[in-house]
């Protein structure tokens, strides 16, 4: 089975569409049972960090989704809630404690003189021979939308570079995760689905 | 690096693919999905789609074509149109648009931009403009319900006051149709364009004036957009997407091919 946290985020609906598109069935769910039945399981996010962890909080998931032993995938914002921390947040609080999975905090990007956010196609670089990026040709680009980035770390499998470079795609133990859409990347992104799916 | 981005334009309205010239005399062009998949598999980066008679005739607006999209299309998209709320916002971006574009109700209320940025963070909210520059005073107009041309009006707003404000208010993006050139075919406006790069710290997406292939690569080399949008040398076949970009690359121009 096939799961979707339900994060309550507004893009459910197209990474769910993108599964299909692949002949898998897919659930979408907060239920712990159905979670933890669950082959494989995609974090999705677009939205602020601290919308984002409220949600979490909101809906009991925090510790569920940490105790987490199958494969799972956070996709954007998705990807950054798997971090220690945000700083993506406001006023008083600044910093949003994230899910503490993956190293690093999440931090603003800076890239004066280009445009923020760092939205369109970029190229991302694998680690060689990473089984996410199995059978994607190299200078595969991916699509991209987000101001806050990962900055490149031991648990970081592909990197990008807008202003400086940063986390593409992380790994740590049975947690991945896209920095970008694959949802949205044509045939590279859906190829990167089918590999995670394929774990 | 990051790829500049080629944009075909679909006007919508009452669910089918239409296209006037400058903003007038709509003729159907085909239906909304598979003109989509078409864009995708030739390689657009991304679509938008105008549902142009939403602001002017206030009326709510079937929007379930907008899964359908969804459900085909795996490049992003973006919705523009009728967007008045952040509960309307919310239901086209669960239907699976990537982004929503605000123009007319943007200008009626600015506030909604920075209660839309917030709510959904700055990278799904799009700025539409639509300027016109008045050859008898010299300005650069910043127009309002130009889906319709008796409900079109004309505001007090300067296109780059007007740009420089929306980015203050949590806009990630602004698409600037330039009028005078919509469907013309005569190239973009690459002055205002320039202009408009100079305020612009947001990714910038130009619309209006494309007819070959070397507006494409003047707009890019010239005014630095992040974006081009085109829709009649699309819809017409005139331009091929994937012999364009193949041009585009020759230019010099950072594509995804």
């Amino acid at each position: 089975m096939i799961v979707i946290i339900d994060t309550g985020c507004a893009n459910l609906s197209s990474v769910k569409f993108a599964i299909e598109r692949l002949g898998y069935n897919v659930t979408v769910s907060k239920d712990p049972v159905v979670l933890q039945q669950a082959d494989k399981l995609f974090l999705p996010g677009v939205g602020t960090a601290k919308e984002a962890m409220a949600n979490l909080i909101e809906r009991d998931l925090v510790q569920q989704i940490k105790n987490l032993t199958q494969p799972v995938l956070g996709i954007c914002l998705g990807m950054q809630m798997l971090a220690q921390a945000s700083e993506e947040g406001f006023g008083e609080h600044p910093l949003i404690e994230t899910l503490g999975i993956v190293e690093g905090n999440i931090e603003k990007m800076e890239v004066a003189p280009l445009r923020s956010p760092h939205m369109g196609w970029n190229q991302v670089t694998p680690k060689l021979d990473d089984p996410l990026f199995k059978d994607i040709p190299a200078g595969s680009y991916f699509y991209f939308v987000h101001s806050y980035a990962l900055p490149v770390n031991d648990n970081t499998i592909a990197s990008c570079d807008y202003g400086s470079p940063f986390t593409a795609a992380v790994n740590k133990d049975n947690f991945y995760g896209v920095q970008f859409h694959p949802e949205r990347s044509g045939k590279a992104g859906a190829q990167l689905i089918k590999n995670f799916l394929e774990l | 690096m990051l790829a500049k981005r080629i944009i075909p334009c679909l006007d919508v309205k009452d669910g089918q693919v239409v296209k006037g010239v400058q903003f007038r005399n709509h003729e159907i062009v085909g239906d909304i999905v598979p003109l989509a998949k078409r864009y995708a598999s030739e390689g657009a980066d991304e679509l938008v789609f105008y549902d142009i008679t939403a602001s002017s005739d206030d009326r709510v607006v079937d929007k379930s074509w907008v899964s359908r999209v969804a459900e085909v299309i795996d490049i992003p998209f973006c919705v523009a149109g009728g967007i008045k709320t952040e509960e309307d916002a919310r239901r086209i971006l669960e239907f699976g648009a990537d982004k929503v574009s605000i123009n007319s109700p943007a200008l009626a209320d600015p506030s909604l931009i920075n209660r839309l940025s917030e709510k959904f963070g700055v990278q799904c909210i799009v700025i539409g403009i639509d300027s016109y520059f008045d050859e008898q005073t010299g300005q650069h107009q910043v127009k309002q319900f130009t889906g319709c041309e008796d409900a079109t009006r004309t505001t007090n707003w300067n296109t780059f006051d007007w740009i420089k404000e929306v980015q203050s208010r949590g806009a990630g993006e602004i698409v600037l149709n330039v009028m005078n050139q919509d469907g013309v075919r005569c190239g973009y406006d690459i002055e205002q364009l320039s202009q408009a790069r100079a305020v612009c710290n947001v990714p910038l997406i130009a619309s209006g004036g494309a007819g070959e292939m070397e507006h494409f690569a003047d707009v890019f080399n010239t005014a630095d957009v992040d974006g081009a949008l085109a829709a009649s040398v699309f819809h017409k076949q005139i331009i091929n997407i994937g012999e364009l970009k193949a041009y585009l690359k020759t230019q010099q121009v950072e594509i995804r091919l």
